[in-house]
């Protein structure tokens, strides 16, 4: 009998096989992810940077009767016929009937990261990546580094070089002093102009009488989806969120969602709002800028010609407008409604624009898809 | 520990040479704990490596941890016999463990299952396994995890199905016979032939056939898809006869559960009784985990909804060699299998001291005594043994298309399938096969259902 200490100290199969497991497990989860997310509420927690899905076990399948109603056994212990026994082990008996189901019924908390879910949700849709403004203004200049010198600040003295030329010298010639002055190496700063890596995206909401919570659920859900695609492109991106009914107001993130308005639409209000913010703080030389618009469709017929005018001063100075339509009932069909029709004439004109339905979570998928599809063409269309 | 358990191990296998256990060398080792619920988890020392083992790994280890079991002992029977002792356990636990395993090396020498399946799977299966399970990991490397997990989904979730009435070698089916209707030719048919009296078959031209795949219902569908799927590669092959081959070794362990554990409980409790070398604490500890082990009931319960087949064997053997001496035993012990054994030797009177009775449990949680009659306890007891514990599911035809059709004999298995699960299998065994996969089952209403995977199986 060995008590010699072998190799199954220092490793275990099973934990092998279980993180296998749970890859696998990964995989599953990353499959389904659009249909778990799109629903699940994640703007509740806008600085938690990660998700946890409850995921149950996998089952390896196999060839299995169908439960019965009843489930006959060998037990033992005193009774006699017709004894009813179900006090007895009842807890038990809740519990293996809980675990009847064998490993699959167990579950745990999977933890994903946002990013790593933005990527996948990236990857799955093949979404193309979208390009920074491709415009001759540079957002400042970068230092890089390039090169060296024999002359240069003492602080920018590359040592491993001076060594190496101190070296080379000293290999090729006479044997001289360990260092000369013409041995000395120094780093060398240039200017580079850097391009521009900043967005700035205005969420448009319309929050009048008519959209309804599980509307604005939606938006909010799209809106989120489409800010994380955003982000994934761009080293800055700056979030401005304005709600409207017949006048329109800037709200901060985490209250945005909360609005709800009373009274009609006038959808001018919010463009004009979001133009004067545009040019306020959003220089359109040094920023991407994107807006999506959410509402149901209706706006003030007395509107239209403001809504108009207000669009067409708009998009000049944005790379992209998005609209959703969250429409609640069969009566209004898009895009036969008002903004559906001021929408389609944008992208009619040619601007950089597109419009898509919102009737389920699983929409939003469509609608991120078409408008990062979008994006190349428009793109290609604007910039030739 | 170790040194001390050497030296128990070695008077018990004296006592029990002289005691008339006769059986090939045991191999002891203690290792940890972690270990020792691995081996349970895989059937093997060393396994190949499936997230299927994983998964059961972990919810063994919660149970563990929260004390709902503790692993005493694990036996792998060959030559020599392996056997894995926890190191934590206790002097008295492991001499008690050490005398159990004796008993169970002696059973697996003789009985005849476990002689057969040593003739069919040889003498060194945890060796083989382990060169398997390397096999199995250079297959990873070389193919891919994806690939070769493909295979082990399909190979491992019909463990089960095999049929160990034929040979673990066996040949593929003869392509061509005679026309006209086929009757099987076993040693006993052509045996009977061949009596003197039995009228001479008016010998005609015998014309041939192309034989019909399978020929008749297959149950061993490890085997068929091994031989006959369309486009199966050499190392895929390789990993389901691995499968099969491990299935077969184990149908023993599973087929003499009862016997098994019982002829080893009844050997370490003589063995312990007669060990006068242990010391008197030791042995009053090592009995006390006996009674532990063979309780019918956990800790102060006096009702149990399941039989512990320790003590139901042990109960049964105890009988035995009242009834009918060690000798008598002896031949029970190499003739059954659990089958025989529950039947023959758990008699009506036996039952009623056991106070073992049948209950039915409905989904709702009321749960009653529906009987006590002897033949439904026999039943009862053996209805999760039949077929390797599996539905009945056997290839019934092989279309030219390649299309393999599976039938589920649910008429025998009394209801159908899970359908969810069954349709899991199927896409299992798709990917393997290659084309069209159906399978005949009946639903909850008993109304016959065809599940298919494979093309053009429809949403």
């Amino acid at each position: 009998m060995s008590e010699a200490r072998q190799w199954y100290d220092l490793f275990s199969r099973g934990a092998r096989d279980w993180l296998r497991h749970n890859e696998k497990i990964r995989d599953a989860v990353r499959q389904e992810l659009p249909d778990l997310i799109a629903g699940a509420d994640l703007l509740s927690r806008p600085d938690n940077r990660a998700v946890q899905v409850p995921v149950r076990f996998l089952e390896h399948a196999r060839f299995r009767l169908q439960d019965s109603d009843t489930r006959m056994g060998v037990g033992q212990g005193e009774g006699q016929t017709g004894d009813v026994l179900t006090p007895v082990d009842s807890g038990r008996e809740g519990a293996a009937k809980a675990a009847g189901h064998g490993e699959g019924e167990l579950s745990f908390l999977l933890e994903l990261k946002m990013d790593d879910i933005v990527d996948w949700v990236w990857e799955e849709f093949r979404l193309p990546h979208l390009k920074p403004k491709l415009s001759p203004a540079m957002e400042g200049d970068d230092w890089v580094r390039e090169g060296w010198d024999r002359r240069g600040a003492r602080a920018r003295l590359d040592r491993r070089r001076t060594l190496k030329e101190a070296v080379k010298r000293r290999a090729i010639g006479p044997a001289g002093p360990a260092f000369v002055d013409g041995d000395l190496r120094f780093r060398q700063l240039a200017r580079r102009p850097r391009p521009i890596s900043a967005a700035a995206v205005f969420f448009v909401l319309d929050v009048s009488a008519s959209m309804e919570e599980s509307q604005r659920r939606l938006a909010k859900t799209f809106f989120f989806w489409a800010l994380q695609g955003i982000r994934r492109q761009y080293a800055r991106v700056e979030t401005v969120f304005i709600a409207h009914t017949v006048r329109s107001w800037e709200f901060a993130e985490d209250e945005f969602f909360q609005v709800k308005g009373e009274g009609g639409t006038v959808a001018s209000t919010a463009f004009v709002h979001a133009m004067d913010l545009l040019h306020e703080r959003f220089r359109p030389s040094r920023f991407n800028c994107y807006l999506f618009y959410a509402s149901d469709g209706d706006n003030f017929t007395e509107d239209h010609h403001a809504a108009e005018r207000a669009l067409d001063e708009l998009v000049p100075g944005l790379s992209f407008i998005g609209y959703v339509e969250t429409a609640s009932d069969a009566l209004r069909h898009f895009p036969d409604t008002e903004m559906g029709g001021l929408f389609a004439g944008l992208e009619y004109a040619g601007h950089p624009a597109a419009s898509y339905p919102l009737n389920r979570a699983d929409d939003v998928w469509g609608a991120i898809r078409s408008f990062f599809r979008e994006r190349p063409r428009t793109e290609e269309g604007t910039h030739g | 520990m170790a040194e001390l358990l050497a030296h128990y191990a070695a008077r018990f296998e004296a006592l029990a040479g002289s005691l008339g256990l006769d059986y090939d060398p045991v191999d002891f080792e203690l290792v940890p704990p972690a270990f020792m619920l691995e081996v349970s988890i895989y059937g093997l020392p060393v396994r190949m490596p499936h997230w299927s083992f994983g998964v059961r790994y972990i919810y063994q280890l919660v149970q563990t941890r929260m004390g709902n079991s503790q692993i005493f002992e694990v036996v792998f029977p060959g030559d020599p016999n392996r056997a894995y002792l926890a190191d934590t356990n206790s002097v008295a636990e492991n001499s008690l463990v050490t005398a159990h395993v004796l008993g169970h090396a002696d059973f697996a020498k003789h009985n005849a299952l476990f002689r057969r399946s040593r003739q069919e799977a040889g003498a060194h299966m945890v060796e083989q396994a382990a060169t398997r399970a390397r096999r199995i990991e250079r297959a990873i490397v070389t193919f891919g995890q994806g690939a070769v997990e493909r295979v082990l989904d399909c190979a491992l979730a019909l463990e089960q199905h095999i049929d160990v009435n034929q040979p673990m070698g066996r040949a593929r089916y003869p392509l061509r016979v005679p026309e006209g209707p086929q009757r099987a030719v076993d040693a006993f048919s052509s045996r009977f032939r061949d009596l003197p009296g039995e009228p001479v078959a008016p010998s005609r031209p015998v014309v041939e056939q192309r034989a019909r795949v399978p020929a008749r219902p297959e149950n061993d569908l490890l085997w068929f898809i091994a031989q006959y799927a369309p486009e199966l590669e050499d190392w895929e092959r390789d990993i389901f006869l691995a499968v099969r081959e491990e299935s077969f070794y184990f149908y023993p362990l599973f087929a003499c559960q009862i016997m098994n554990e019982g002829w080893a409980a009844y050997w370490h409790a003589r063995l312990l009784r007669e060990a006068t070398f242990l010391p008197e604490s030791v042995y009053l500890d090592a009995i006390k985990s006996h009674s532990d082990v063979v309780s019918p009931f956990a800790g102060e319960r006096r009702l149990a909804l399941q039989t512990n087949p320790y003590h139901l064997g042990f109960s049964i053997w105890e009988r035995i060699i009242e009834t009918q001496g060690v000798e008598g035993a002896r031949k029970i012990r190499d003739q059954e299998d659990d089958f025989g054994f529950v039947r023959n030797y758990l008699d009506a009177n036996l039952a009623e001291t056991l106070h073992l009775f049948v209950y039915e449990a409905e989904r709702r949680g009321r749960i009653e005594i529906v009987s006590k009659d002897i033949e439904s306890v026999h039943e009862r007891l053996l209805a999760p043994k039949f077929n390797y514990g599996a539905p009945r599911v056997s290839v019934s035809e092989m279309k030219t298309d390649g299309t393999l059709v599976l039938t589920h004999a649910h008429r025998t298995d009394g209801r159908g399938l899970d359908l969810d699960r069954a349709v899991r299998v199927l896409d299992y065994i798709h990917r393997i096969w290659r084309r069209p996969v159906i399978l005949h089952t009946v639903d909850f209403q008993g109304a016959s259902r065809v599940l298919k995977a494979g093309p053009e199986r429809s949403a």
